[in-house]
């Protein structure tokens, strides 16, 4: 099974990296690009379980490893 | 997926870079048709930037040996004696076309790569510079180029964790097709703890150490020798990525195991990886060579043969180990999370023989694929004399400081702050002089000796004249070691030029190499390692000529050194080597008339070289209290820099014609300053020496004041000199 | 003082603070493994500078679940003092032994300058001996030095007197909120810093500024 992780920065937190690209793409004569927020996409190939089960496995997964929960939200997807 | 025994056909050969006489050797020396991979390995071999096929005739003039020279060209880097039973092993290697397709990856691995030339040796690297050369500011991609390029080398650095104390970043219109990236490394290491890459032994386990091997780079040295043309952008996927975290692993795993004796001879994994590498072994140690690339780690699936000898995958070695330490040697490795496999033999049948897949995929003459490279008298002219520009015919500026500023801060005058506060100049924590002086200085051990290291090239000289040119940059390098009270030890070139098949170009590149050869003879500062970078043209416009000359200086008492800053007020400011007078080619004619003629200044190696003794000793007998090579800008922004560094003011007095004395660039020459008590024997000294040196006036207040002709404040001075960088780097 | 010096596989500076420990304390530290579970016995454990596995997925973030962060766990929680410099400071946020989150410097680049440290607050045990509100010359050498925490966190450490040190005089280098360079834990016991003054200790370095700080921490150990 196949699952993706995306791990952005929680609203409120100040994400530099997105305010530049932000400022690339108006540059790039992108106009009505109002906000960026980037993140982190984890791509996880997962056997033997559940989709359940997995689901439960990657929560843990975020809080003890892929995202910083002090700065960071995660999303799981089972594809 | 291609198989290993399609048809050679005459397009195959000419993609792989080979020219038809080149094969028609190929054919010659195996006696039938190569298979693919045989071909692969060739035109790796037999590329200009392995085999030197273009300027290997010319290098071979250059003096490469002294009282202090361990190793010199040939292996990984050179070894140079400092005394203690220690030596410096350094290098100096360029990744052009890698990063100026992918500027961030580009500088990231040409970083990794010299830094593993070093630390193969047995050496810790303890020093990196570089020398940047980028397009015209104002072209479209100089930019993120340069953004790309200054983040790629601190991202490889600073996580790897050495020290970058110096380097050089150049804008000329002549790089916008072709950015120059030349990286230095220097490391320590005992004397009796070098390890070089021959093989010694037959029936030895041939072990692959570090990374795994991914298609990264296949054809990678083929396109560095390559002109670029309008397809660039697809030449992308070849570039290879650098993981500064494996191979920090690498290093202290590598010093770790080379402590514990197993480890016969090791090469680094360059250009054109495995087959480089194992050929190199092998021929030089008089063995053969078997490789079992069914046990090479890879990370792709389905590799070829014909991929894995050409992958250019980062951090990797092999090494040639005693059989008896494997167990050990596999353990330290696993230890720092590395791979390691056996992938091969020594033998004693002088072939270079690939298995893949219960297939014999090549089986060639291991000698003859290094000896018997091409090697060719491409023909050459010499540049055409320019003429000398009197001072004379030359107008003097509207406005002295306007004039002034401008060279403190354009493009080419100012500050590098922004780019070297991307670097960690301090880890190590031996850093003593850090980026922005004439030369960079780290300490070694705990004795009290440091080390000294510098890049300097001005590409406009070697244009101009390529043999005064090419004198000059040596002289400069070790003018600016001997500023800070070194001894100047040794240098690694770096060669940077066009196309070598245009005799104009090779005309370029054997002048140059000549005037190295000559300064370096007159200097006794022989060339111990380096690298040649060629074909650096973009739709037949080749770069400026661009001999980058890393040099290495020592001081064996590190309290006996100098620095650019102004140190006290009522310091005595002297210029040892009389006022200028020579403007041609100079950066006030350049940047302030716009106009880029003229012959070059003259480099009198003779007197260069009495006068730098001269200095060296002042500084080490404690007598002067800064020292400043006059270099480009001429007196004027020597003095500029030394009351910026200082934050401190001077006043003097300079002859007419005005622009001359404050902007000419005239060679061998240094601003100094001593202690008025100190003035009249230093004076005196140098007289009774045959020198000519003229004292200008003294360190005071808070304004750099040329009588009659200038007065700047040093607040103004320095805003002007940090403004543009930023400035430039901010815009959109 | 006996004190401890952890490498993590991309530690670069585990070198200059072993230096400058020997130096001030007149000890040499022991040298400690990431993959170790126990701590030799010592009074303070120091968690160094470099790019610990990369900092490929956040910085210090695979140090942080090392197995000898166990062993600093239950070592701070006995009392024992734990400085985290740089990458140090990064894994002690990841552990979650101090709060708040290291991020990417406002600047977007890597930062190797010289900042001028405020000793905000002597209420800790590792600058008990310094001069409260006194500045001082260190190098700052890092890419992610950008504290934030949110507004309750940053209440409680400032209402706690747990700012250690601040960027003083605008020499704010990374966009730090408050200033802040250094902070310790509720107890006092643990100090996470950015600043290296490891690298400011001995006269042959630019400055011997980073001294007063190892001596501090040594004195605490003197007295007792």
């Amino acid at each position: 099974m196949k699952a993706r992780v995306t791990v952005t920065l929680k609203s409120g937190v100040l994400d530099p990296q997105g305010k530049a690209i932000e400022g690339g793409l108006a540059a790039l004569g992108f106009a009505g690009v109002d906000s960026v927020r980037q993140g982190k996409v984890f791509d996880l190939e997962i056997s033997g379980r559940s989709a359940d089960a997995a689901r439960a496995d990657l929560a843990a997964m975020c809080e003890k490893l892929l995202a910083n929960t002090v700065i960071e939200n995660y999303d799981i997807e089972i594809l | 997926m291609i198989p290993n025994d399609i048809a050679i056909t005459p397009e195959l050969v000419e993609a792989h870079g080979l020219k038809p006489d080149e094969y028609e050797r190929i054919l010659a020396l195996i006696g039938r048709e190569p298979t693919f991979t045989e071909l692969g390995i060739f035109s790796a071999m037999w590329n200009e930037h392995c085999s030197y096929k273009s300027s290997k005739k010319w290098l071979k003039t250059l003096p490469t040996t002294g009282p202090r020279v361990i190793q010199g060209p040939g292996e990984n880097a050179g070894v140079v004696d400092i005394g203690d039973g220690e030596v410096v092993v350094f290098k100096m290697e360029s990744h052009n076309h890698p990063s100026y397709i992918e500027p961030y990856q580009g500088a990231a691995t040409g970083v990794g790569g010299i830094l593993r030339d070093v630390f193969t040796m047995g050496a810790r690297p303890v020093a990196a510079m570089n020398a940047l050369r980028f397009g015209a500011p104002e072209h479209p991609r100089t930019k993120h180029l340069v953004s790309g390029v200054v983040a790629g080398v601190g991202g490889y650095g600073n996580s790897f964790g050495v020290p970058t104390v110096g380097g050089e970043v150049e804008f000329h219109a002549r790089y916008n097709g072709n950015c120059l990236v030349n990286a230095f490394a220097a490391g320590i290491a005992r004397a009796d703890g070098i390890f070089l890459s021959k093989a010694e032994g037959v029936g030895l386990p041939v072990v692959y150490l570090g990374a795994k091997t991914g298609r990264d780079g296949v054809g990678g040295a083929t396109m560095a020798s390559a002109e670029f043309d309008e397809t660039i952008e697809e030449k992308r996927p070849t570039v290879q990525v650098g993981d500064p975290f494996t191979e920090k692993c690498l290093l202290e795993a590598c010093l770790e195991l080379m402590a514990t004796g197993a480890v016969v001879a090791i090469q680094d994994m360059g250009a054109a990886g495995l087959t480089c590498s194992a050929v190199e072994m092998g021929a030089k140690g008089n063995l053969g060579i078997t490789l079992d690339l069914d046990a090479v780690p890879v990370r792709e699936e389905r590799m070829t043969a014909y991929e894995m000898m050409l992958s250019e995958s980062q951090e990797r070695m092999l090494m040639v180990l005693k059989p008896e330490k494997e167990d050990e040697a596999k353990a330290i490795f696993r230890k720092w999370g590395l791979d390691f496999a056996i992938v091969g033999m020594t033998t004693d049948t002088l072939r270079f023989i690939v298995n893949h897949q219960g297939e014999t995929v090549a089986d060639l003459p291991i000698k003859e694929l290094g000896d018997e490279a091409p090697e060719y008298d491409r023909p050459w002219v010499e540049s055409p004399k320019r003429e000398v520009l009197a001072a004379g015919t030359i107008a003097e500026p509207d406005d002295y400081a306007a004039a002034l500023l401008t060279l403190v801060g354009n493009a080419n005058g100012a500050s590098r702050r922004w780019v070297y506060e991307q670097y960690d100049t301090l880890v190590q924590g031996n850093t003593l002089a850090s980026p922005g002086g004439d030369a960079g200085v780290i300490r070694v051990g705990t004795g009290g000796k440091a080390l000294a290291f510098t890049v300097d090239v001005t590409p406009r000289y070697v244009e101009a004249d390529p043999f005064e040119g090419g004198k000059q940059a040596i002289a400069e390098c070790w003018r600016n070691l001997t500023a800070v009270g070194a001894e100047p030890l040794a240098a690694t070139d770096n060669l940077n030029f066009g196309n070598p098949e245009r005799p104009e170009i090779m005309g370029q590149l054997v002048g140059a190499i000549k005037g190295i050869g000559e300064a370096c003879r007159a200097l006794d500062f022989p060339i111990v390692s380096g690298n040649v970078s060629l074909y650096n043209e973009t739709s037949g416009e080749g770069i400026l000529p661009t001999p980058a000359i890393g040099g290495v200086g020592l001081l064996p008492d590190l309290s006996r050194r100098a620095a650019a800053a102004f140190a006290s007020e009522g310091d005595v400011i002297a210029v040892i080597g009389g006022h200028g007078t020579h403007l041609g080619q100079s950066a006030y004619l350049r940047d302030i008339l716009g106009r880029e003629e003229g012959a070059p200044p003259p480099v009198d190696l003779a007197a260069e070289r009495r006068r730098g003794d001269f200095v060296r000793e002042l500084i080490r007998a404690g007598r002067v209290t800064a020292v400043h090579d006059i270099s480009s800008g001429g007196l004027a922004v020597a003095l500029a820099e030394m009351a910026m560094a200082g934050a401190k003011g001077a006043r003097v007095k300079v002859p007419a014609p005005a622009h001359a004395a404050l902007f000419g660039e005239d060679q061998g020459r240094y601003v100094l300053t001593c202690s008025a008590e100190e003035a009249a024997s230093v004076l005196e000294d140098a007289l009774d020496a045959g020198f000519e040196i003229v004292e200008i006036g003294r360190v005071e207040g808070s304004d750099l004041t040329v009588e009659d002709i200038l007065t700047i404040s040093v607040a103004k001075l320095r805003e002007t000199h940090e403004t543009w960088f930023p400035h430039y780097m901010a815009g959109a | 003082m006996k004190s401890a010096v952890v490498t993590f596989p991309g530690s670069n500076r585990e070198r200059d603070m072993m230096h400058a420990l020997e130096l001030v304390s007149g000890r040499k530290p022991e040298a400690v493994w990431h993959a170790d579970t126990s701590l030799p016995d010592v009074d303070l454990v120091v968690l160094p500078g470099g790019f610990s596995y990369g900092d490929y997925l956040r910085s210090g973030a695979i140090a942080a679940r090392a197995p000898v962060m166990d062993a600093i766990r239950a070592f701070a929680a006995r009392g024992g003092l734990v400085l985290g410099v740089c990458n140090g400071f990064q894994m002690l946020t990841e552990a979650g032994l101090l709060p708040g989150a290291l991020m990417r410097n406002a600047g977007l680049t890597f930062v190797c300058r010289e900042v001028l440290l405020e000793t905000a607050s002597t209420a800790n045990r590792f600058t008990a001996g310094m001069r409260k509100g006194e500045t001082w010359r260190c190098p700052v050498a890092h890419h992610d030095g950008n504290y934030f925490a949110d507004a309750q966190t940053i209440a409680r450490l400032e209402g706690g007197d747990r700012v250690a040190f601040r960027y003083a005089s605008g020499t704010n280098p990374n966009g730090s909120v408050n200033d802040i360079a250094g902070i310790t834990n509720e107890a006092g016991n643990v100090l996470g810093m950015m600043p290296h003054p490891e690298n400011y200790v001995d006269a042959q370095q630019a400055s011997t500024d980073g001294r007063a700080f190892f001596e501090s921490i040594c004195e605490a150990f003197a007295a007792a």
